[in-house]
Formats: structure tokens, C-alpha cells, sequence
């Protein structure tokens, strides 16, 4: 099972990301974001960072980086496909996720542990987990408060495309206290918070992002 | 204006030039004509003001650094010394480390923002040119009072800054300080630490060997924005009446740092560089300058080959721009296709400026006429060295003669208010709200960053070696005896490292001080820099490189003496470090080390407006022997915890460990009031299951040992009065968003 790893010019957390794939029993690939190559993978994660600085707005730029093509395509035709922070901000911009991620209300940046509560555990990405399952992650952004229209919101909710909230105090303004979303098909899920920063104690604040990137694998088996 | 060459400057001595704007005394005017033969061009003369500024060219301090060489450490552990862009240091498994602090001082001051982004970007670059991968950031930062109206304006900004830069680089911060003093209040002090790893096999250095190699720069493109930065700003005192500096602060572009580094670590791998520079204070004249006398000294620069980004910068300007984001690489030519290539690879500007020539000037031209020439030694390396006058402030002896008098608490409402009021006095309040704005997590091997004694990062993941790095001054201390306050702070450091298990094995330091000019203020520096020396040379600890910085100071105000210490630690195995805090009950609180009637200095003292007194005196045989009994005893798995002690005393020590994982604690204590509020140094607080082991280690150690009390609960009690953890935790945690939320 291969799960590749995207890097953009700016990208910041895709060793991480790929040791939490290998972590979790899958290989990880690296992909470049010139090369329209997605090299046989069986699913690819958009890690965080800063991708082209997030200048004009965070995700607009990589969005067209030729890689992308490729990896819209794949999503359209269901391969698995995770966007954390600066990844979701990317499959925002690139509409296979709706709403928009904009700065947090307090402005300034935020790193901290959070937890969430699991609440969908039927995309690619989080069958590892059980509903309503509360996990303690990294969060650690800048412009991670999740907005959309009502009418998206609304939508959302009534399929149980959230797939992740924020318990306790919402720690920058996102609608819904929404931490990450999945589209109608299931395979493709962004996340604000940092499953690829807690997968052991020792480097983490606990292990319990592991279970995102175990979930793929069973994905891909199936 | 005309070109001012070298063949004007011959012919035309007499010409007038504006020297003292640049920051130049005449006789170092008087100097660079004797070294010239003639008067320089104007190109030559930027170069010369900029390179022989205070901050360049350590012109005030080197007399006294040199104790660093003298009083040298005989060790194999130091594998570059002082001199390069930073020390580097044999962590064992082929693995080699480089860290090096750096102050961004007057820049912060002038935009806070921009100021410690680029102090950031600087010292990241200078480990980069070593050849070695960032993997850290630390930032000890000094402000004014907490409410005062210019922190307002200086912190935030600031904070921002050192956060906006890092994060976007995906450097953790693992720690720092964050303290307040009335002498910072014109002169916040921004120092950043970086820490890098590489293969032995991998480190580089600064130097231009081998005639027919190509100068190569690399990286963001030069513009108009820090020139003169080094001179100007660095090297002057702040006049309160003077016009806004503004345009001499650099910009920083975070972004293109980050594809900087990857960029450059790629060409690293693929070995294509024999010499290597960042571009930092001074620019391209420091560059070219030092690269150059790193090999045989011989260049030639075609100037306006640089790519601007703005067209109508003079040739002196594009010396002397300080332009983050920049380096230069010296490339053999058979290596040159395949450097441009990864430069295009990761969409970097690179163009080849020059050669190195067999000769021993450096030259450089302008469209083919030659505007610079000159002995690059005498640029880098070879500018004025001043022995300044110095003489023992009159304060010393008056305010060492001065009996601290503050009541110290005995009751127990007297002990609950200390606690509470030490818990959230500024100096030692929860950080959260500025480390917050840290990412601490990005390269997944942050094993622990602040509130922890240090900072520490895996460096291998199968076999888990790791480094461990503290960074503390003690300014109280240093005002009051600058000799004992360096050591002090050096043995600070180093038990910060230990109290993790980790053994320390070497020293970078950022020496921030006063105008140089002011006898008082060198005679502060000088008892430092012995200090220092004498303490690193009795610890085993080599010096690896540091930074000066002086004219911290605002009118006739200047700064405490503070220098910063930054010491660096290695641990064989990460998973076996010794936490700071208890997450169960039933543990049993000891102290290791002697408590003195240590007030003076203390956080207890300052909060009662009271600065006298006598420092203590460090005592480092005792100070390495619990170093050596921490390391030994986290081998043997004695602590469960261990935190030091320092400002704030043990109250400060007690409060931070309870809260850390809400279990409170009760502790009896005779002569409580020293107890809780002296900050006597080389004492630290363990948890342990098993005492025995604990009462061996002391007296194999010969180190002191007393029974606090033991863990549990949901308050903290000393003696008679009960701290709820609740209470305890809101006087702690909400002094920072009162002030600055």
C-alpha cells in the first residue's frame, strides 16, 4: 500500500506526514509538485505548511501546481485523499471540499493540543475510530476557522460530512466548531488539527492520530 | 553622482567623504588610507564603515573574548570553533551539532515585527552555512515593565515576529524566556538561538579556495531595505530626539528562506560547494570580504551582475544591503550546471557574480570599471581594535553594601498571598499566551520545549540520541557582580540540561550590554567575559562562538548587564529523560542543594522595588557534581521528576510542578519564608519512588538533601496554608492575557 506525500515549495510538515504513514504499516511516496506524477499511489496526503507563503490567499497558488491536475482527477474517481491544515485550505480552493478557511478570531497563531470528537467514522479516513470517540491532537494554525454559507452548513450537517469537532471552547471561530469536513463520496476529508504530530507520546501529545492514517489502510485493502 | 573609482580616487585625494555618517572615528578614516595608499572609493569606504562597525568587527570586545582562546577547554568535542559562522560540536554517532545565539536588539525596537523576524531568518542562515539542517529555534526575549505603554507596542509585535518567521520555516521553538525589567523599556532585547544537525562529514565552511572557482549567489534578490542597518543601527545609541530609523530594519520573507534552506541542503548533499556565506549584517561586503580572506584572498566581483529588485541602487547601496534571504556559494566550475540546476529545481534566483583569482586583492567593478580593491583581510578581519577604558561603577559598591529588608511570609495567609503573588507576577507567569504562537511540534521530534528546564530534540529516530539546550541570564545578579552573575548564569543553564539527564557539552553565549563607551559599562562586559571564561574553563565546557551586542542603551540609561548563556546538552536516549513534573500521588518531594539567605536579586526583591545586596557566589565543583548525580540518576531510573530552582525560589519551582498535571502536593518546610522565596543557586526539586536510592546518589554526590513532602491531592499545602490548584492556576495563567490578550 502506498500513500503519497505531496510536497509544495513551502510545505513544512511532509516528513512528518510521512512517517505516519510508514508508522502506520503503509509506504509512503513522495511526490513533487512540478511533476503531474502521482507514481502508483493508492491514496496522497496534502500536509501542512506554508505552500507559496500563503501569499494571495493560503491554497490558492498550489492548487494549480501541475501535480494537483492529477490528484483532482484521482479524488473524482474515489482514490483516498487527506488535506491537513495547509492541505485543507488547498482542497477548499480546489472546490473538492466546500467553505473556505480564514483567520483565526483571536488573529493570531495557535499551537496547542485539542481535542476532538469523531463524528463520522465512515470516510477513508476515519474508520479507525468510533463515533463520538474523543481523541487529543495538535492544532496549530493561523487562518484555521472554518466558514461557509448557511446553506453549505446546513448541508453538511444534515449528511454528516463533519467529520470532527472541536470540544470545549472553539479555539478560532470555525462555524459549527467544524475541525474537518469530507465530501459526499467519503474519500476525500480535510483537517485543521494535526493527526501526523501525535503519533507517539514521546513526540506528541498522545498517539491518536495514528488511527487517520490506519483508517486509509483499511480503505485500500478493502 | 558620478562613479567613484579607483582610478578617480587616485587621482582625486582630496575629495571630501562622509566617513563620520558612516559611522567611522578619523583615525579609522585616517587608517583605511594608510592600508589603501590612497583615499577609498566610496564603495570601498561602505564596505569598511559597515565591516568595521561595533557589530561587525567586535572592535571593543575583542580584547577581552580573547580569554575564550586562552582559557580554552582541551576537549574532542569541539570540532569547529569560534570564528565561523557558529561552533560545532561531536554529539557521537557521527552525528555533529551547531547552535549559535544572536541578538536582534536595536531592530525590534524600531519594528518589532520585521526586528525579530529577521534575527530569526540570521541565525538560521548562519547554521544553515555550516552545512547543518535547522532543526530548532530558541528566543530568550527582555522587554520594559509589563505595563508599560511601549510593551504594548514592542511585545506583541515581537512575539509575532520571532513566531511568523519560525513557524513559516518549520523550525520548532522549543523554549526561551520572556522577561521584564524597567532598563529594557528603549531596549528590548530579541536574542534567537538556532540549533542544527549534520554528519561530521558534512560541515562547511566559509572559505574561497581555488583560483578559477565561481561566486555564485543565491536566494532572494538584493534591495534597498537594511542598509546600512549594521552601522546605523547596531553600533549607535538611540538619541530620544533623533529621526525614526526605520529604513535601515530588513524585511523578511519567511518563504523564501524555507525553499532557501531545502535548496541549499540539496546542493550540500550532492557536495557542490568548497566555500560557503550567508549574507547576514553587512551583506555582500561581509561575504565577499570573509570568504575571501578564508582562502588565499584573492576575487573578482562584477557588482552589477547582482539581481536587484530595484534598479536604481548605487554600487555602494548594493554593498551594503542587508537584504535577507541571500546566500553565496564559491562552486567549482565542473559543478556549476548541476547547482544552477537545483536552484531552478525549487525556483531560486542564482547567478554567478565572480571568480576567485590567484591574486590577493578583492576587486569588484561596475559595468567593467573597477570601484573596488582592497585586501579583503583588512575588510574582515583586520579592522581597529579598541582597549577601552574601564573602571567599576560607583553603583557597586554602594548598592553590595545595601541590607535587603523585605518581610518574608511565616504565616500561613502570609505564605498563600507569596505564592499567589510570585505564581503571577510577570517574570514568572505561565508563557502559554506567547509560546502559543509557537509551532513546537513541526519535524515530529520535539521531546520537550517550554515550560520545561530545556528545550530537546531527537536526532536519531531508531537509536533516539538527542540534544538538550537552555538558554538564562540572571540580570539582577549581574548588576550586582557581573563576575559571579556570567558563572551563575552559565550554571544555570548547564542544570537546566541535567535536570532532563542530559550531559552538557558546550557553551554559546550573546553578550548584551551598554555603550561600550561608557567606562562603567565595560568594566560589566569584562568582569563577564571572565566570568564566563574562568566558569566554562572549570566546568570542561568550550566556548563555541557567541555575539556581542552593545549600546543597549537609551540616553545615559543602560540595560543590566545581561548575558544571555546558552548551553548545549546531549542524552543517548530520549525515551529515558527525567520530566519535570509528577502526574501521580504518592511521591516523595526532596531537595537537592543548600538554601542561603539569598534575597538579594531575587523575583521577592524586584517586586518589592529592591536591588541591592550581595550575589551569591557560584560554587561550580558543587554545581557539577549535581549535575553529574541528575545524569547518573536518570540513568538509574531514580526520578520520577526533577525541575530546577531559580527566579522565584522554590515557590516558583512547586507551583509550576503542580500545575503541570493538576496533582497538588504537601510540603513542610522550617524557616519557611527562606525556604520558599531564596533563589540560592545549584538546588533542584525530584520526585522519586524509592528515597533510598535518592539518599545514595546525595551522598555519593556529596550534595545536600531535605524532605519537602509528598505529591497528591488537589492543593498545594506548605505547612499550614492550603493553595487550591484552581486558584493557584488562575494567578498563574491569567497575568498574560490581562496584560496583552
Amino acid at each position: 500500500m502506498k500513500v503519497g506525500v505531496v510536497t509544495f515549495p513551502g510545505t513544512l510538515d511532509d516528513r512528518d506526514a510521512a512517517r505516519a504513514v510508514d508508522a502506520a504499516g503503509a509506504t509512503s511516496v513522495a511526490l513533487w509538485h512540478k511533476e503531474a506524477d502521482l507514481k502508483g499511489v493508492d491514496a496522497v496526503i496534502l500536509p501542512g505548511g506554508f505552500s507559496y507563503g500563503d501569499y494571495l490567499r493560503c491554497g490558492a497558488i498550489s492548487r494549480f501546481a501541475p501535480v494537483m491536475e492529477k490528484i483532482i482527477d484521482a479524488a473524482n474517481g474515489g482514490m483516498p485523499l487527506l488535506g491537513i491544515c495547509n492541505g485543507f485550505q488547498v482542497l477548499c480552493e480546489a472546490h473538492l471540499l466546500p467553505g473556505a478557511l480564514t483567520r483565526n478570531h483571536e488573529l493570531h497563531f495557535l499551537c496547542h493540543d485539542q481535542r476532538l470528537v469523531i463524528e463520522n467514522t465512515s470516510t477513508a479516513w476515519t474508520s479507525s475510530f468510533t463515533k463520538g470517540q474523543e481523541v487529543v491532537i495538535p492544532l496549530k494554525n493561523g487562518e484555521g476557522s472554518f466558514q461557509c454559507d448557511d446553506p453549505t452548513l446546513a448541508m453538511l450537517e444534515a449528511e454528516g460530512r463533519i467529520i470532527a469537532r472541536y470540544v470545549g471552547e472553539n479555539p478560532n471561530g470555525s462555524r459549527n466548531l467544524i475541525a474537518g469536513i469530507t465530501n459526499e463520496r467519503g474519500n476525500v476529508v480535510g483537517l485543521m488539527p494535526h493527526p501526523e504530530h501525535a503519533i507517539n507520546p514521546l513526540t506528541g501529545p498522545t498517539a491518536d492520530g495514528l488511527g487517520f492514517f490506519t483508517s486509509v489502510l483499511k480503505a485500500m485493502v478493502k | 553622482m558620478a562613479l567613484d573609482t579607483v582610478a578617480v580616487a587616485t587621482a582625486n585625494p582630496e575629495t571630501s567623504q562622509p566617513f563620520a555618517e558612516l559611522g567611522l572615528k578619523p583615525d579609522e578614516y585616517a587608517r583605511i588610507k594608510e592600508i589603501l595608499g590612497r583615499r577609498p572609493t566610496s564603495s570601498e569606504l561602505a564596505m569598511y564603515s559597515v565591516m568595521w562597525s561595533e557589530h561587525c568587527s567586535y572592535k571593543s570586545s575583542k580584547v577581552h573574548l580573547k580569554q575564550f582562546g586562552d582559557k580554552a577547554v582541551k576537549t574532542d568535542a569541539l570540532l569547529v570553533g569560534i570564528g565561523e559562522n557558529a561552533g560545532v560540536v561531536d554529539v557521537g554517532q557521527g552525528y555533529a551539532v551547531t547552535f549559535k545565539i544572536e541578538s536582534h536588539n536595536h531592530p525590534s525596537f524600531v519594528e518589532p515585527y520585521q526586528g525579530a523576524a529577521t534575527g530569526i531568518g540570521g541565525i538560521v542562515r548562519d547554521i544553515l552555512t555550516m552545512g547543518a539542517r535547522p532543526i530548532a529555534v530558541m528566543d530568550p526575549l527582555r522587554f520594559g515593565p509589563a505595563d508599560a505603554v511601549d510593551t504594548r507596542r514592542v511585545l506583541p509585535g515581537i512575539i509575532a515576529g520571532v513566531g511568523g518567521y519560525g513557524n513559516c520555516l518549520g523550525l520548532p521553538n522549543i523554549g526561551g524566556e520572556v522577561v521584564f525589567d524597567e532598563t529594557y523599556l528603549g531596549n528590548p532585547l530579541v536574542n534567537a538561538l538556532c540549533i542544527g544537525v549534520m554528519k561530521h562529514s558534512d560541515i562547511k565552511l566559509a572559505k574561497a579556495a581555488g583560483a578559477g572557482n565561481l561566486v555564485v549567489l543565491y536566494g532572494a534578490k538584493t534591495g534597498g531595505d537594511g542598509i546600512g542597518g549594521v552601522s546605523v543601527l547596531a553600533s549607535e545609541t538611540f538619541e530620544s530626539t533623533g529621526p525614526a530609523k526605520r529604513p535601515a530594519v530588513q524585511v523578511g520573507d519567511p518563504f523564501v528562506e524555507k525553499v532557501l534552506i531545502e535548496c541549499s541542503l540539496e546542493i550540500f548533499a550532492a557536495d557542490l560547494v568548497v566555500g560557503i556565506q550567508d549574507l547576514g549584517g553587512a551583506g555582500l561586503s561581509c561575504a565577499t570580504s570573509e570568504l575571501a580572506s578564508g582562502g588565499s584572498g584573492g576575487m573578482r566581483v562584477e557588482l552589477d551582475r547582482v539581481p536587484l529588485r530595484d534598479a536604481s541602487l548605487s554600487p555602494e547601496e548594493i554593498l551594503m544591503s542587508e537584504s535577507q534571504e541571500r546566500m553565496c556559494a564559491i562552486v567549482e566550475p565542473k559543478n556549476i550546471d548541476k547547482f544552477l540546476e537545483i536552484c531552478k529545481k525549487w525556483d531560486v534566483t542564482v547567478t554567478v557574480i565572480g571568480e576567485v583569482t590567484d591574486g590577493d586583492r578583492l576587486e569588484i567593478t561596475w559595468h567593467g570599471e573597477l570601484i573596488v580593491d582592497v585586501p579583503p583581510r583588512t575588510v574582515a578581519h583586520e579592522g581597529p581594535v579598541y582597549n577601552r577604558p574601564l573602571a567599576k561603577p560607583e553603583y557597586v559598591d554602594r548598592v553590595n553594601a545595601e541590607v535587603i529588608d523585605v518581610a518574608l511570609p511565616s504565616t500561613a495567609a502570609e505564605i498563600k498571598a507569596a505564592v499567589l503573588k510570585l505564581a503571577g507576577a510577570p517574570n514568572l507567569a505561565d508563557k502559554s499566551w506567547v509560546t502559543a504562537q509557537y509551532d513546537r511540534y513541526v519535524q515530529g521530534n520535539t521531546i520537550q520545549s517550554q515550560p520545561d528546564d530545556s528545550g530537546m530534540v531527537r536526532i536519531d529516530e531508531k537509536t533516539n540520541l538527542g540534544v538538550a539546550v537552555a538558554t538564562d541570564a540572571n540580570a539582577n545578579w549581574s548588576y550586582l557582580n557581573p563576575y559571579e552573575g556570567a558563572k551563575l548564569a552559565l550554571a544555570e543553564a548547564a542544570r537546566n540540561i541535567a535536570t532532563a539527564g542530559a550531559k552538557p557539552l558546550a557553551v554559546t553565549n550573546c553578550l548584551n550590554f551598554g555603550s561600550p563607551e561608557d567606562p562603567g559599562v565595560m568594566w560589566q562586559f569584562a568582569e563577564s567575559v571572565r566570568g564566563l571564561a574562568d566558569g566554562c574553563l572549570e566546568m570542561g565546557l568550550p566556548v563555541t562562538g557567541g555575539n556581542v551586542s552593545f549600546y543597549n542603551q537609551t540616553g545615559a540609561v543602560a540595560i543590566l548587564p545581561t548575558p544571555v548563556i546558552g548551553v548545549l546538552g546531549v542524552i543517548d536516549d530520549v525515551r529515558t529523560r527525567t520530566p519535570m513534573s509528577f502526574d501521580k500521588a504518592g511521591l516523595e518531594l526532596y531537595l537537592l542543594g543548600d538554601t542561603e539567605n539569598d534575597i538579594a536579586g531575587s523575583e521577592w526583591a524586584y517586586l518589592h522595588g529592591q536591588r541591592g545586596g550581595k550575589a551569591p557566589i557560584a560554587d561550580l565543583q558543587r554545581e557539577m557534581r549535581l549535575i553529574d548525580l541528575l545524569v547518573a540518576g536518570r540513568i538509574d531510573k531514580v526520578f520520577v521528576a526533577a525541575h530546577d530552582l531559580s527566579q522565584g525560589g522554590l515557590s516558583a519551582t512547586l507551583t509550576e510542578m503542580v500545575l503541570r498535571h493538576n496533582v497538588g502536593a504537601t510540603i513542610n518546610l522550617e524557616n519557611v519564608g527562606q525556604m520558599l522565596i531564596s533563589e540560592s543557586p545549584g538546588r533542584v526539586v525530584v520526585a522519586v519512588e524509592n528515597a533510598k536510592a535518592l539518599g545514595a546518589l546525595a551522598s555519593k554526590f556529596k550534595i545536600s538533601l531535605t524532605k519537602l513532602g509528598v505529591t497528591g491531592g488537589d492543593a498545594l499545602q506548605i505547612n499550614d496554608a492550603s493553595i487550591p490548584l484552581t486558584e493557584l492556576r488562575k494567578a498563574h495563567t491569567e497575568t498574560f492575557p490581562k496584560l496583552f490578550g
